[in-house]
């Protein structure tokens, strides 16, 4: 309980910190968000009224208020962009975001850790070999071209895919799947390639303890051996990466929904910061910081889950 | 102790599933209040539905809001005004069925169309021409919306058909000011919702609005011209990537789009292609009232030192007609021949220019551009490279699109830069940026007292072509005056489906779905 307690004032503390530092960061950055909207045909007689209309010429600190005021009844404001409410352009876009990005976890759970598991025990034969150098090309691909690659090699000769937009899981799960698959790749590929050295080395480092030899050498079969012992006690440094590996994902899916044109919050993100919308862009920053902390917060849960040892505190 | 922490974990997972299922409910119902299911994003459009990709959103759906081009590229299929446009950059009428101007210049009568009917079936009436006057005037309470309209003193409906404006000083150009773009009518009903849920008379109605994603529109059935549109619906998808956008026209995920003058080649053979002159003007331009700037010497040596064939060439691949003054040969009878030869490519003269003018060695100086568009930048590239060769020492400062809003156009604060100014179905509007009293778009800082003269003259006159002369007269002065490197009028190439007919272009940014259908 008083884990919980202090988990959540924590993440209280670190909310108020983040808009702070954001709406912060606005004032200093030059552009203007009815400017920067309205353009070069707008006559400022436009500017004005809009300006007035969205509270723009009230004081700084007044205008933080409000947000924080509207964020305790749920209201997160309107978006300057866009002229409607931030939860609605939130509400709309999580789904594609958060399907990309859990369809990537999948993706690097399901790949690397047998991946890893398979090389561990040819520790430095030909298999080994290959595939550790391969993952250091992996590494280093930037995800924006390794998506435009999957685009003209993948997407251009296969008509499963579809390259643009997204296909709500209500509407068809093929047709998700269809616009899913590709971005979900373009974020695993490269963490796959992180995550898999991880587990192989996680693997080998215990696979040279003591307790392994004495379970060796009372006759357990190698299977027990390494899934029963090895694999659990090697899980605690793996989860601990994953825990970073989500919080990449999450922001990876910035990067993968401009390129697939993914109608997801990354999208959005990018577009409000451009539009200097305020309101916009700390609705999402809250998402973001929710979502990783709840993250952690997972992990830490699960680290007692595998190891008993360790107590929440 | 080992149970109840599964348990956590399982409670963990339940609560995840939760949201997202929450999350996509949320959707479905959004989709379901619109009435029809719609079809699936992605596929390609049936037989009488068009996908048109355009760059980004709009600024506003309500007309009368709405200041960006790419947003009247949109939304005018939606609204009218009392005159409609023309692709040969004329007026014809169209929620006005005929009009008549006063001897003395000052009085319109508007006979108004009968039997229009607004997207919700509401018949237009001149109570809706005089809310939607009031609107634009600020004088229904709300706040002023465009200034288009300070000349005028006064608006009436005497009768159920007619439309009166007197206006406080004679306007040659008035009628420019009734097309949607600048005041669409609107329905007295929707008063406060223009930008929810916009109502106009035009050929398609609203159906949807997904920021960032789309937008929807679909056929109006009672449209008062007859047997138009063809199309059941129009879908405009956003996609800001222009390379993206040709693979999504290759890929069949769209129906028409820009195709950037490089990759014609690649979607010739399947595809038609159509050319448009923009009616813009490529500019590189200088803050005149800064040294060395406000030497027309130095702004005359620049503009000779420019090679504007390199930057058609390299940016537009070739699709672009080079300029000499802010006006396209789009504009017809308007745009001046010959400006464009005035300042020819010549290194030693433009050096012998700007010895005169006392810089012998050249200067430092820097050009700011905006990186929302690559064109910008390469200009720049382009325009350094050449500057050069005259010893002129030029730093590239790329910025944001709203850090060069702020600086640049409304602050003043730049030395060069490099912009298009879009282009408008009036001359009138096109030219007079340059106007020195027009302090909210004169950002080159010009001034020019027989410019300003022209300008007002032309105002007075009735007699079109008398009026073509000042138009004519004020590009000389542009030239003249060397107030900006006038690069070129680029061409937008549209890369459509073969099967595709009844595209037209306009002097503007228009895509124009009325007469648009699939063979």
């Amino acid at each position: 309980m008083l884990y919980i307690i202090r988990r959540l004032v924590l993440f209280i503390v670190t909310v108020a910190l983040v808009s702070i530092i954001t709406f912060g960061v606005f004032q200093i950055l030059p552009g203007d968000p009815v400017k920067t909207m309205l353009g070069t045909e707008a006559d400022e007689v436009q500017i004005e009224s809009l300006r007035k209309e969205l509270g723009l010429d009230r004081p700084l600190h007044e205008q933080y208020m409000d947000w924080v005021q509207g964020l305790f009844t749920g209201d997160l404001g309107n978006s300057i962009r866009f002229s409607m409410p931030v939860s609605d352009l939130l509400m709309d876009r999580l789904p594609v975001t958060l399907s990309v990005a859990s369809l990537a976890l999948v993706i690097v759970l399901f790949v690397a850790l047998p991946l890893g598991i398979f090389v561990a025990k040819r520790q430095n034969k030909l298999s080994d070999v290959l595939l550790s150098s391969a993952t250091q090309l992996g590494m280093a691909i930037p995800s924006f071209w390794l998506g435009m690659i999957l685009i003209i090699y993948i997407g251009m000769n296969f008509d499963f895919f579809k390259i643009n937009g997204y296909v709500p899981w209500s509407e068809s799960i093929a047709g998700a799947l269809s616009t899913l698959v590709l971005p979900a790749l373009t974020i695993a590929i490269p963490q796959i390639a992180v995550k898999f050295r991880y587990v192989r080395t996680s693997i080998l480092e215990q696979m040279q303890l003591d307790y392994v030899r004495t379970i060796r050498s009372k006759g357990l079969p190698e299977k027990i051996v390494m899934y029963k012992h090895i694999l659990k006690n090697s899980m605690i440094p793996i989860l601990t990466i994953f825990g970073l590996i989500t919080a990449e994902v999450v922001a990876g899916t910035i990067i993968v929904e401009q390129v697939f044109a993914l109608p997801g919050v990354g999208q959005l993100l990018i577009t409000s910061i451009s539009y200097r919308d305020f309101p916009l862009v700390q609705g999402i920053v809250m998402y973001i910081t929710v979502t990783v902390v709840f993250i952690n917060f997972v992990v830490d849960i699960l680290y007692s889950v595998i190891d008993p040892r360790i107590r929440l505190r | 102790m080992f149970k109840r922490k599964y348990w956590l974990v399982l409670a963990l997972l339940f609560v995840m599933f939760i949201i997202s299922a929450c999350s996509e409910e949320g959707t479905e119902t959004n989709t379901e209040n619109e009435g029809e299911k719609e079809t699936a994003t992605a596929t390609p459009a049936g037989p009488q539905e068009i996908r048109v990709r355009v760059n980004d959103d709009p600024d506003f759906l309500d007309p009368h809001r709405a200041t960006a081009s790419l947003s009247f590229q949109q939304i005018l299929n939606m609204f009218e005004g009392l005159f409609l446009p023309q692709p040969d950059g004329s007026l014809t009428e169209g929620l006005a069925e005929s009009y008549e101007v006063s001897e003395d210049g000052l009085t319109y009568t508007f006979k108004i169309r009968q039997g229009v009917k607004f997207h919700n079936g509401d018949p237009l009436t001149t109570d809706d021409v005089v809310y939607t006057f009031e609107r634009l005037m600020g004088l229904n309470g709300g706040e002023k919306l465009s200034k288009n309209f300070d000349n005028v003193a006064s608006i009436d409906a005497p009768d159920a058909t007619t439309f009166v404006m007197t206006l406080k000083e004679p306007n040659s150009n008035f009628l420019y000011s009734l097309t949607a773009l600048q005041s669409a009518i609107l329905p007295k009903s929707n008063d406060g919702k223009h930008n929810e849920n916009p109502i106009g008379t035009g050929p398609f109605a609203f159906a949807k609005y997904s920021p960032g994603t789309n937008l929807e529109l679909k056929k109006n059935e009672e449209y008062w011209q007859e047997g138009l549109p063809y199309l059941d619906k129009v879908t405009f998808v956003y996609q800001s990537d222009d390379q993206a956008a040709v693979m999504n026209l290759l890929a069949g995920e769209v129906d028409l789009t820009g195709v950037p003058g490089h990759r014609v080649a690649e979607v010739e053979g399947s595809f038609n292609i159509s050319h448009q002159n923009n009616n813009s003007s490529l500019i590189i331009t200088f803050n005149e009232e800064k040294e060395p700037f406000n030497n027309l010497k130095v702004r005359q040596a620049i503009n000779m030192a420019i090679s504007k064939q390199d930057i058609i060439d390299s940016i537009f691949s070739g699709y672009a007609t080079p300029q000499g003054s802010n006006m396209s040969p789009a504009m017809g009878d308007y745009y001046l021949d010959g400006l464009q030869d005035v300042y020819s490519f010549d290194v030693e003269k433009a050096k012998k220019l700007l010895a005169e003018a006392g810089y012998p060695d050249g200067f430092k100086t820097k050009i700011t551009v905006s990186s929302h568009n690559d064109m910008y930048p390469n200009i720049a590239q382009i325009a350094v490279e050449n500057l050069k060769q005259i010893g002129i020492d030029v730093e590239i400062e790329t910025v944001e699109w709203g850090i060069w809003l702020e600086r640049v156009y409304f602050g003043r604060d730049y030395e060069m830069t490099t912009i298009d100014l879009t282009g408008r179905p009036s001359a009138y509007e096109i030219l007079n940026d340059y106007i020195s009293t027009n302090d909210n778009e004169n950002f080159f800082r010009f001034k020019n007292d027989e410019y300003d003269q022209v300008m007002a003259d032309v105002l007075k006159e009735t007699d079109r072509e008398k009026q073509i002369e000042y138009y004519q007269r004020a590009q000389e002065i542009l030239t003249e005056q060397a107030t900006a490197v006038y690069i070129a009028d680029y061409e937008i190439l549209w890369g459509s489906k073969k099967n595709i007919t009844g595209l037209k272009s306009y002097p503007f940014w228009f895509h124009d779905m009325k007469e648009v259908k699939f063979n």
